[in-house]
Order: structure tokens, then C-alpha cells, then sequence
């Protein structure tokens, strides 16, 4: 596969982003956030994805998707990085349906279609401490009738409060750091004691803390095999960490460009600010670095479409690149615009609390670094 | 017993009776820091009387001649006060514009009734003073500044715009940076000192991206100001304006040595997690830690060295910039790695358990370190020019 977009592909930008500029600007997530929205996102935006085919993208033809790849979700999530538009698209239509690729046609048959229409919202239930660290997942899932009982706490749980179903990593065998033993579970907001609390983050985006105090579900829940969510909990991970750093590029670009801009535009001295070779090395170097982590997610987007092994180092490599180089792009975009930067007026710091936000998500940049080192075994 | 070691026994036995015990809790945001000022309302009784007990002594200042309000310390005693009150964790008793950036302006440059008269208001925490150096169109090029005062006799009439003044709407006097020769660039520009309350003057806070507003655009239109309110000689207000500048540039760069605490990696242990040898679980984040330690320990001693050299007058007159670009790209950093160290736990915004997202507040904060006062760029170029003597710089 060539290392650029392929015709289909670049239309597909095109539209994307078309469309999340008028639709959903930084101005939106503005917005959004004066009113204090208890979602984090407009379920009309949301249902406009679904018209735009855009949340069928890794749904299989069979199941009426349009059964496209990662290549394809990435292109929509840059440009939904470029505006900052809030919208369950990575948690849902990418890592959400990855994982349940992986399970039974009745879990396909009951989210599929309203995935599909821009309805139905999945949150992703992962993560237990401060840190991002899968293997250590501590959540028990005991077994009780011919379901299971689900005891634990989650955090980060992106959109968890607005979600319609939960997907759950929890431990069915085994210990904390064992990677066997690890079973996925849908699980329904309104289940009986789980409890949402739900809290805004730096970046506006809203997320909960989850409680599991012996939820109750039945075997038809379980995302894959019982004790092998592992693979299935990889497979959703590698589409977020894909997906997540696809954004980061776009959050980065768009810090990058709104850069460029002022430094064409700001007098100081007489002169045109980016007349300064201090700063315009500095700049040349960003756009070198946004290049280059591009690229890196272009790797890894269409290793995880071509099925190959080496996806797996790739989406650590893509989210860690793309992870530096945008906390690079917001780090210099604040500086070189002086104070104006430090407002909150002006949108340049809206896409530093972004970059800040999606480096956390499904580990950053210092984790993907220490996957690296430990896949090739030193 | 050395007179040192005299003084010092005497400071550890005065802090031990005087400082609250309140005083001596790490400040954690703006809302412990003690400003001052006329319409000052204390968060505390201990906040009160910590004020008051130093006010008595002298130790707002305590570097300054006693006739000022100051305890007329030594710099060898400063020191030891200093290091005293860090020994028990003391609050600075008052933080203020006045303190870091006017006072030492107007004990160079005030005449001696000036110095009486503001010098002793500072030292009380009377008056809060903001500082009005930047406009719309003149930040780094800051002497381009258009804000003009008319001569009218036995007094200015002042017009123009400020901009980022911190605490303009919350301040009682504004030193300010005021064009009174418009055909001579440098040597155009007066150093005056008036009351906010000054008929024209008005203020409009500016939201920052930590979501506080502590910065302004102030305008003034048609304000009075006499004659007897410039500090040093007419159209030689550059002088005081630089001159000032190196301590405000000294103060921020104080950033840099963080909270006091030896080491940045091992407060954050616990919630980046360790493995069975007690290392953090991420060796990466572990080794930038590690990096940062040293960088921080290293920034420490030049702190010390630049601040006896700076009172035994030896050191380079321009180091204040490369302090401050040195410490603030360092507290930077230092608020990049709590961030990464908290994790999920540091991007909570308003719920309790962050306490109303402290730590994501506090990190967006620093990124102006490298800004106010002059940016990173600035300092490189005047240690590029007044330092390495380079060409064209
Ligand atoms: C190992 C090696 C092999 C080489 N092989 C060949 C060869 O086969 N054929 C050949 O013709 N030459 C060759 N060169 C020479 C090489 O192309 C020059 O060294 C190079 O172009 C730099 O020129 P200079 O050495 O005169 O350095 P200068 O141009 O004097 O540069 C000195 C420093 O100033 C910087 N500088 C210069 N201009 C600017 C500017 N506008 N802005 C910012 N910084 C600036 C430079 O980046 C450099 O850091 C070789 C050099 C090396 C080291
Ligand atoms: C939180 C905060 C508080 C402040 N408080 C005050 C206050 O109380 N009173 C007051 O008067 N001011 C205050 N300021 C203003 C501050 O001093 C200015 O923001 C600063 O001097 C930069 O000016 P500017 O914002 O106009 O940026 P600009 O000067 O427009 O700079 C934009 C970018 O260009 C770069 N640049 C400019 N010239 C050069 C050059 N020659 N070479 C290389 N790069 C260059 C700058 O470094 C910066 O990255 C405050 C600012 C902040 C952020």
C-alpha cells in the first residue's frame, strides 16, 4: 500500500473535513462548554456522523457498515482533532466496534444499528488508576448463575455518563499483571449497582468514575472467550491508541497551522514576528516533527488493516510520536503567541488542554516508549 | 558563638514563637497568598497576625533600612532569615509588585521623601501595586509603547491603553510606563506612579486559560497625574523601567526552585506505582524524572551562587534574564511531569477529589512563566547581546 491516500481516501477527508468545520468548529466546543454540557457532546452532531456513514466505517458490510479500515476512522479523526470536535466517534465507532468485532453476531445485532444511525454511545471501562496500565486490571467477574458478578472501580471512563452501554475489562482469573484471565463484558447503564459519576476534565470532555458493586450480567455480555478478553481488549485498545493518536495529529496540525498564521500576522520590532529566525526554525522544526508522527500513524493504521504482527509495535510508535509532537505543537503554539496565548479568548490553549487530555488516554507517550523497548525484548 | 550564628539562634527562637502554625502549610494556590492592599480581607486570623508580627519587625522587607520599613538586614542575616523560614516552612508573610519589583526600583531612583512615603506603604501591605508596561502593539518591543501623558504644567494628563496587567482590578496604585517625548524613542518615556482610583482610569479583566482572571486591560482616559509622581528624571523612565525589570525577572525565576521539596520523582510515586524493587512502574517517566531532579538540584545551586553574587555585586548585571529563562523553562517542565505523573487522576477540572482541578490549573498557570516579565526569546537575545556579545543580536 502506498504511504499516502489512496483517491477514496482523500474524498473521505475531504468530506470529513468539510463537514466537522462547519458543523462542529472549535467554536462549537466552545460552546458547548459555556453551557456547562453535562455530555461533553451534542447527541445531533452525534446522529450526523451517523448520516455521514462515518460510524460505520469499521462495521463489516454484512452488518451494514462500510466495512473500511483504520485508515479511513483516522482521516475522520483528524479532522475531528484539527476542529477539537466532541463526539463519541473514537470510543464508540472505533475502539468500541473493534472490540465488538470480536464478539457474538447477537452483541453485533443489538449495538450495530444504532452505532450506525448515530444513537447509541459506548464508553470504554478500562482503566483503574491514575495511570494507564491494562494488565493490572483488578475488577473481579466472578461467575453467578449463568452470568457473571462484576465488583470494581473505573476511571477515565470517557463519556461513561452518557453512554448507553459500558464495556468492561474485568478479571474472571488470575491476578492483577497476568494478561490471561481477562474477560470483556457489555454492560447496560441502567444495571442494577453500578453507579456513574460523572466529571468534567481539563479539556471540557466529560468522563466518569464507574462503580461495579456486584453487577449482575448474564453470559450473553461477554465480549469473545471467557479468560481470553486479552485479545479482544488488544484488538480495541490498538484501534483507540491508533485512533487516539490519528486525533493528537490533528489536534497538533491545527495548533501548528493557527501558529504559523500569527507569526504571519503579529508586529513586533517593526517586523513581522516570523521574520525572527529563532522562531522560524522553531516552527520549521514543529512542521518537521508533525511530519514525521503523520506518517507514523499512516504506518500503523495500515499495518492494523492489512492484519499484520507488526501493528502492534506501530500503534505504540504512532501514539507515542503523535503524542510528543502535538504536546510539542500546543507547548510552542501558547509560547509564540505571547499573552494573548494565555487567554482564554483565544482558542490556542483549548487545543493544549485537548493535547493533554488524548496523551493520557490508553497511555502516553513515556508508556507507548516502554512497549517499544519491551517488544524488541531490552 | 559567632554574631551569625548569634542572629541565627535569635531568628529560629523568634519564627518558633511568631509564625502560626496555619503560616507554616504549603501555599497551594493564590488563595494563601497574602497581597495586601487597602481593600484586603485576610482568609485568616493566622494570615492577620502573621503579617502584623513581621510588619513590627521589619520582615515584609527585611533587607530594607529600617527608615523604609525594613529590618535593615545584611545580606549574610537575609539569608538566614530566608533559610529559617523555608527551615519550618513559613509562608512569606506578603507578596506584592511593591516588594519584588517597585520597591527596589524606587531605592535606586526615589527621591528620599518618595522613599519614606512608599517604601513604608509596601512594607505594611498599605498599598497594591500592579505594574503597567504592556500595550496591545508593544510586548516584547515593549519601548514602541504609545500610552501618552500630555504635559500640562504642574502636571501629566495620561491616555492609552495597557494590556496583561496582573491584578489591575484588584490593585490601589499602578506603576506605569507613560510616553512624555514622542520623537525620542528610549529617552522618551517616564516612569509614574498614581492611584487607580484616579478619575479615567478603568479595568477589564482578561480570562486566562486556567480559567482565573488575575489579568487586565486597563485604560486611561484623561488621568491626572502630578508632577511630583515620577520616579526618577523626566524621559528617563527606561532606566527605572530595565532596571526594574531585573528583579522582576530575579523574582520569577524563583519559580524554578519549586515548593521546596527535594524531589520531584519520589512525590509522585505513589500514583504512577512502583514495581518489586520500589521503582516507578514506568521507566521512561522514571528516567525523565530522574533527569529532572538533576536539572532542578543543579538549578538550585545557581539560584544560591546568583544570589551571592548578585549582593556582593559580582555577578554579570544581565543574569537575572538567563535566571529566568532558565527557571521558568524548568517549572515548566516541573508542571508538565505533575501531569503526567497524576495522570487521569490531574485532568479533573472541578470535582473534589482534584480539588477543583488544582493540579491542571496550576500546570496551565506556568505556561505564562515564560512570558510575563519578558518571554524565553527575549532573555535568549539579551543574553545573546549584553552576555556572548554576539553580532547583530
Ligand atoms: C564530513 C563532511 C563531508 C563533506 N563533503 C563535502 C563534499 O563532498 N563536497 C562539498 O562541496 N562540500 C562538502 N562538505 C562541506 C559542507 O557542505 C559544508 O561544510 C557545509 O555546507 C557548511 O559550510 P561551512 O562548513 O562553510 O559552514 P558555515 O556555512 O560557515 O556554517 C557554520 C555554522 O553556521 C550556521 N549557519 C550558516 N548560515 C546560517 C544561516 N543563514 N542561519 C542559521 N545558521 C547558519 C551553519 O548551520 C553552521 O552551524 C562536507 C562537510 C563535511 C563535514
Ligand atoms: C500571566 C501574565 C501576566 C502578565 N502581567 C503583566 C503585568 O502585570 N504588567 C505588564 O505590563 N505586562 C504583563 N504581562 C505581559 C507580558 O510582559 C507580555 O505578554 C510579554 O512581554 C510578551 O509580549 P506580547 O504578549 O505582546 O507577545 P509578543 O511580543 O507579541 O511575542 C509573541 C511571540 O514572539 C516572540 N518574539 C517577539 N519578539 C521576538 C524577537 N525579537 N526574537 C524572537 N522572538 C520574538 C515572543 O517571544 C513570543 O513568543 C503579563 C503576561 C502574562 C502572560
Amino acid at each position: 500500500m502506498p504511504m499516502f491516500l489512496n483517491e477514496d481516501q482523500a474524498m473521505l477527508r475531504d468530506s470529513a473535513r468539510e463537514f466537522l468545520k462547519t458543523e462542529a468548529p472549535v467554536s462549537h466546543m466552545r460552546k458547548l462548554r459555556d453551557e456547562g454540557c453535562k455530555d461533553g457532546f451534542r447527541h445531533a452532531l452525534w446522529k450526523q456522523f451517523g448520516e455521514m456513514g462515518f460510524t460505520g466505517i469499521l462495521i463489516g458490510e454484512d452488518d451494514g457498515g462500510l466495512g473500511l479500515g483504520h485508515v479511513e476512522a483516522g482521516v475522520v479523526l483528524e479532522e475531528i482533532g484539527r476542529n477539537l470536535s466532541p463526539s463519541p466517534f473514537l470510543t464508540t465507532a472505533v475502539a468500541g466496534v473493534s472490540a465488538l468485532n470480536h464478539g457474538g453476531q447477537h452483541l453485533k445485532d443489538k449495538f450495530f444499528p444504532g452505532i450506525l444511525a448515530g444513537e447509541t454511545v459506548l464508553a470504554l471501562a478500562i482503566d483503574e488508576h491514575a495511570k494507564h496500565r491494562p494488565a493490572q486490571i483488578a475488577t473481579k467477574a466472578e461467575k453467578s448463575g449463568n452470568g457473571f458478578r462484576l465488583s470494581g472501580k473505573k476511571q477515565f471512563v470517557v463519556q461513561g455518563a452518557s453512554a448507553d452501554a459500558l464495556i468492561v475489562a474485568a478479571r474472571t482469573a488470575g491476578a492483577p499483571g497476568e494478561t490471561d484471565g481477562i474477560t470483556l463484558f457489555v454492560v447496560d447503564k441502567d444495571a442494577a449497582n453500578l453507579s456513574i459519576d460523572n466529571t468534567r476534565l481539563v479539556d471540557s470532555s466529560m468522563a466518569a468514575h464507574v462503580t461495579l458493586d456486584g453487577v449482575e450480567v448474564d453470559g450473553d455480555a461477554v465480549i469473545g472467550d471467557v479468560d481470553n478478553g486479552w485479545q479482544v481488549l488488544s484488538a480495541l485498545l490498538k484501534a483507540g491508541r491508533a485512533g487516539s493518536a490519528a486525533e493528537l495529529v490533528g489536534v497538533g496540525s491545527g495548533a501548528m497551522d493557527m501558529t504559523v498564521d500569527y507569526l504571519k500576522q503579529r508586529k513586533q520590532f517593526g517586523r513581522l514576528i516570523g521574520e525572527f529566525q529563532a522562531l522560524q526554525h522553531r516552527a520549521a522544526h514543529l512542521y518537521s516533527e508533525m511530519e514525521i508522527a503523520r506518517a507514523a500513524v499512516l504506518k500503523a493504521q495500515q499495518l492494523l488493516d492489512e492484519g499484520q504482527d507488526s501493528a502492534d509495535i506501530f500503534v505504540s510508535v504512532a501514539k507515542a510520536k503523535a503524542g510528543r509532537s502535538a504536546n510539542l505543537a500546543v507547548r510552542e503554539g501558547v509560547q509564540m503567541h505571547g499573552g494573548i496565548g494565555m487567554t482564554d479568548e483565544y482558542d490556542i490553549g483549548f487545543y493544549m488542554k485537548r493535547d493533554r487530555a488524548l496523551n493520557e488516554f490508553m497511555g502516553d507517550a513515556n508508556f507507548h516508549a516502554g512497549r517499544v523497548a519491551e517488544i524488541f525484548g531490552y | 558563638m559567632s554574631d551569625l550564628d548569634q542572629f541565627r539562634t535569635e531568628v529560629r527562637a523568634w519564627l518558633e514563637e511568631n509564625c502560626p502554625a496555619e503560616m507554616r502549610e504549603p501555599v497551594r494556590g493564590d488563595d494563601d497568598v497574602c497581597w495586601g492592599g487597602r481593600n484586603w480581607q485576610f482568609k485568616n486570623e493566622a494570615q492577620k497576625l502573621w503579617l502584623e508580627r513581621c510588619v513590627a519587625k521589619g520582615y515584609t522587607v527585611p533587607d530594607w533600612p529600617k527608615p523604609y520599613g525594613g529590618a535593615g538586614l545584611s545580606a549574610a542575616e537575609t539569608k538566614i532569615l530566608r533559610q529559617e523560614m523555608a527551615r519550618i516552612g513559613a509562608r512569606p508573610p506578603l507578596s506584592s509588585f511593591g516588594i519584588w519589583m517597585l520597591g527596589p526600583a524606587l531605592l535606586h531612583f526615589g527621591t528620599e521623601e518618595q522613599k519614606v512615603h512608599y517604601l513604608n506603604q509596601i512594607a505594611r501591605g498599605e498599598i497594591r501595586w500592579c505594574q503597567g508596561y504592556s500595550e496591545p502593539g508593544s510586548g516584547s518591543d515593549l519601548v514602541s509603547l504609545q500610552t501618552y501623558g500630555e504635559d500640562k504644567g504642574d502636571h501629566w494628563v495620561v491616555n492609552g491603553q495597557k494590556i496583561w496587567t496582573s491584578y489591575a482590578d484588584k490593585c490601589d496604585w499602578i506603576f506605569c510606563l507613560v510616553r512624555t517625548d514622542k520623537t525620542n524613542k528610549y529617552q522618551g518615556i517616564s516612569f509614574l506612579l498614581f492611584d487607580m482610583e484616579t478619575p479615567g482610569v478603568t479595568t477589564k479583566p482578561i480570562k486566562l486559560i486556567s480559567g482565573n482572571s488575575p489579568f487586565c486591560e486597563t485604560f486611561f482616559d484623561n488621568v491626572v497625574v502630578p508632577k511630583h509622581q515620577i520616579v526618577g528624571e523626566l524621559n528617563r523612565g527606561w532606566d527605572v523601567a530595565k532596571y526594574l525589570l531585573g528583579h522582576e525577572r530575579e523574582m520569577i525565576s524563583g519559580g524554578g526552585l519549586g515548593d521546596g521539596a527535594p524531589s520531584l520523582g519520589a512525590q509522585l510515586k505513589n500514583s504512577i506505582g512502583t514495581n518489586g524493587l520500589g521503582q516507578l512502574d514506568d521507566g521512561i517517566l522514571r528516567a525523565e524524572l530522574a533527569q529532572f531532579d538533576v536539572d532542578a538540584l543543579a538549578f538550585k545551586a545557581m539560584a544560591e551562587r546568583f544570589g551571592d553574587e548578585m549582593k556582593a555585586g559580582k555577578g554579570h548585571p544581565a543574569q537575572p534574564n538567563m535566571m529566568k529563562y532558565a527557571g521558568t523553562e524548568l517549572n515548566k517542565r516541573r508542571h508538565e511531569l505533575v501531569m503526567a505523573g497524576n495522570g487521569s487522576d490531574a485532568l479533573e477540572w472541578e470535582s473534589e477529589a482534584s480539588k477543583g482541578g488544582a493540579k491542571a490549573r496550576n500546570w496551565l498557570r506556568t505556561k505564562a512563566n515564560s512570558i510575563e516579565g519578558g518571554t524565553s526569546e527575549v532573555m535568549l537575545n539579551v543574553i545573546s547581546k549584553r552576555i556572548l556579545d554576539l553580532p547583530g543580536a
